[in-house]
């Protein structure tokens, strides 16, 4: 509202610039002032934290006694630690498992849930939304006992006869980031599903027809016609899964602690664990504050593709 | 383009309103001399005690609801505000409100640099030398527990110097075993370290686990290698690296002899399979079920086990070299009872102390199904159980003077350098030598920064 009505007002080809001018300036105070409550609460709970993070990663802190300077060197650190480095390496590769793998995994069930008539589909997207709705606590500390030595995946390996594959998951240095991963695919997948689900139905019926015509296969289909008119859906689903990858904590804290070794740490836990343990608040922060830039560079990535492509 | 400078000077308003360097200069608590101390804490007025302790699990919160109720029942002036959370969430918020405006009067601190060396360091803990001289602590524990509570200048030398602390209960690693298997077995519980070693071999080879080991939550496998720390290298070695007496190094060939024994046993089969993605607790209900010969672990576990095997449960001290030798083992004390340096009513939280330590709170603790740090007890716990072998075994190390600390006391980072690296050499990732040579790496950049 507020931005029409200052584009409009400000016009220079208006008459009785100046009155009108004052008018806009008073307009627009009133404006800020009607966001003024919600600016505030912004300001303090959000704002000032993050200016206070920021502020707190260029000093060496242990939260208890007096600071002391440490410019950029926490920030240098992330990138000259080996330990902190991987951190971040392994949260880039669990954005595959977050985000790449449930998105394409949810196009081909979008499609096969939406050709031709499938009974209880309704059924079926509740089936495949039901993880989202279950707190991460418990579906990290269910999917620990099915990874666990003589777990459920072990003994069904067992018994279709795969002995060799066998493994304690989450303790193998190769297997253990792998299996944190794969359950964040099967958390993401049921959310991806419903938003295509949704978005699917705003698709014009004769564009199928139309590649039909042109004999298109099922695979030409999905890529001619299902993802260009799922754009929008899957730069939202992209988005929320990158930011739930990057800032997973839940999972490795309950799952692994970051284990074996230091095969599974990640950022988030990072911070929490430099903050909290090992009294270092000032790297905690850089960490923190270098997630949060990271985070924001990707989503912006993907929104403006999302945007070329429609335009 | 308009929005990133807006949003670019919203940020930096927010940096600016921020600004100011954090924290606060290091206070200096001063003490009391002995002669000022009130025990007289019935006249002292109407005074409302604010502690913050982590005993929530069954026995020990019994223990000190009833304490706190005994206490307020002595003296009806004083109130207790008790505020008990479990051990991390506690490890978790205690520096916060210790730097916050009104910090409680008593707090449980955890040993080790961590926690009371960094509390010790910016001067929030209470020094407790002339409250210990007017009630006589020094004399109701051995040197060994109050050296764990001490700190010297100013939280920087762990081991000694200024007491901050004293503890409720004792704790000790030692070696469950299942009486019905051993006999099963034809096997006695083992009286020499090669006795021990020989009886893994012997129940591998008759096709059963030897030891129950789960080591996903990283730190139990702290408490195997400390073991065999301890009868390899011996008392003085591993005290002397905790308490970082120079000359002491990790790269030595006992120590070596130890963490190539541990991966060993993995190798050997001697530990449960997949141990490193085996829960600490996953391994111990097995224990309970009969699934391992042996566990090795502290003695916090008996209640649990206890219920599941009743008189099948057994608890012995890691056998020493000959048999009725001097035992050694990790071990020492919970956490310590500390007094913040700006509570208002230290005397009276000095008095609290006194009693939740004394002859009588011992007795609590034992009827309460816990071991208390202190002696003496005059209650015991019903001969046959695995808890009264447990008692036997602590007076039996603390008169051999044979505890020796968590090795995670050692270095402010060593918690994770030796976690992370446990599970390299459980998992054969990595050799005993090079092991070695990343603890040590961690050790001696510790010790520069002291000197």
């Amino acid at each position: 509202m507020v931005v029409t009505d200052r584009a409009t007002l400000g016009r220079p080809t208006r008459p009785r610039v100046a009155r009108s001018s004052r008018k806009r300036r008073r307009r627009s105070l009133i404006a800020y002032l009607y966001i003024l409550p919600a600016l505030a609460v912004y300001g303090v709970f959000l704002l000032f934290p993050l200016g206070r993070s920021v502020w707190i990663s260029l000093f060496h802190w242990d939260g208890l006694t007096l600071a002391t300077w440490a410019g950029f060197s926490n920030y240098v650190d992330i990138f000259s630690d080996g330990s902190l480095r991987s951190a971040f390496e392994h949260a880039l590769i669990l954005i595959v498992f977050y985000s790449v793998l449930p998105v394409c995994l949810a196009l081909l069930l979008t499609m096969s849930l939406s050709r031709g008539r499938i009974r209880g589909r309704t059924f079926f997207r509740t089936v495949f939304f039901l993880p989202q709705v279950i707190a991460m606590v418990v579906v990290a500390t269910a999917w620990s006992a099915i990874y666990s030595p003589d777990g459920v995946l072990n003994k069904f390996l067992d018994a279709i006869g795969l002995h060799v594959l066998t493994r304690p998951w989450l303790g193998d240095f190769s297997w253990a980031l792998p299996a944190v991963g794969l359950i964040g695919t099967w958390v993401e997948v049921g959310l991806c599903v419903v938003l295509f689900m949704a978005g699917i139905q705003k698709i014009p019926i004769e564009r199928y027809e139309a590649a039909r015509i042109d004999g298109c296969g099922a695979l030409r289909e999905l890529l001619a016609v299902t993802v260009p008119g799922l754009r929008g859906e899957i730069a939202v689903a992209l988005t929320l899964t990158v930011v739930a990858a990057l800032r997973n904590f839940d999972l490795v804290y309950i799952t692994t602690h970051g284990g074996p070794g230091t095969s599974t740490t990640v950022p988030a836990f990072e911070v929490y664990h430099r903050a909290f343990e090992t009294n270092q608040v000032g790297s905690a922060c850089a960490i923190g504050v270098t997630l949060a830039v990271l985070i924001f560079l990707i989503t912006l990535v993907i929104t403006r593709i999302a945007e070329r492509g429609e335009a | 383009m308009k929005i990133t400078y807006l949003a670019a000077a919203v940020v930096g308003v927010a940096v600016l309103a921020a600004a100011c360097t954090p924290g606060k200069k290091a206070a200096k608590p001063t003490e009391k001399p002995t002669s000022a101390i009130s025990t007289d804490i019935a006249s002292a007025g109407k005074v409302t005690l604010s502690v913050w302790d982590q005993e929530v699990r069954g026995g020990q919160n019994a223990e000190i609801t009833q304490l706190n109720k005994e206490f307020m029942a002595k003296y009806p002036n004083v109130t207790i505000k008790r505020n008990s959370k479990s051990f991390t969430n506690l490890k978790d918020t205690l520096k916060l409100a210790l730097s916050g405006q009104n910090p409680p009067d008593v707090v449980e601190a955890n040993q080790g640099y961590p926690d009371m060396g960094a509390f010790v360091k910016a001067g929030f803990l209470q020094p407790l030398d002339s409250y210990a001289q007017k009630y006589s602590w020094r004399s109701r524990y051995p040197k060994t527990l109050l050296d764990l509570n001490s700190f010297g200048s100013n939280g920087t030398a762990f081991g000694s110097g200024t007491l901050y602390g004293i503890s409720q209960t004792g704790e000790i690693v030692g070696i469950y075993y299942n009486k019905q298997k051993l006999s099963q077995l034809g096997i006695k519980p083992p009286t020499t370290w090669a006795d021990f070693e020989a009886a893994l071999g012997k129940i591998k080879t008759a096709g059963q686990l030897p030891i129950a080991f789960g080591n996903k939550d990283q730190w139990p496998a702290i408490h195997e290698f400390g073991v065999l720390q301890g009868q390899l290298a011996g008392k003085d070695a591993v005290r002397n690296l905790v308490f970082g007496k120079s000359g002491a190094t990790w790269d030595s060939a006992q120590n070596t002899q130890a963490a190539t024994l541990l991966q060993t046993w993995a190798r050997n089969g001697y530990l449960s399979p997949g141990t490193n993605g085996l829960g600490y607790d996953q391994a111990a209900a097995d224990f309970g079920k009969g699934t391992g010969v042996f566990l090795i672990t502290g003695t916090w576990e008996v209640a649990d086990l206890q219920k599941t095997m009743s008189s099948n449960l057994g608890f012995m001290l890691p056998p020493p070299a000959s048999a009725g030798g001097s035992p050694v083992t990790t071990g020492g004390q919970g956490l310590a009872w500390s007094i913040t340096a700006r509570s208002k009513h230290a005397d009276v939280a000095a008095a609290y102390l006194d009693f939740i330590t004394n002859a009588h709170a011992a007795d609590v603790m034992t009827q309460t199904g816990n071991l208390p740090a202190m002696r003496p007890a005059s209650a015991q716990p019903p001969a046959g159980t695995a808890l009264a072998d447990i008692f036997a075994a602590w007076k039996t190390v603390s008169d051999a003077d044979g505890e020796v600390p968590y090795l995670d006391y050692t270095t402010p980072s060593f918690y994770d350098t030796l976690t992370a690296n446990l599970q390299k050499l459980l998992g054969g990732k990595q050799s005993p030598k090079s092991f070695l040579g990343t603890l040590q790496h961690d050790y001696s950049d510790f010790q520069k920064t002291k000197k």
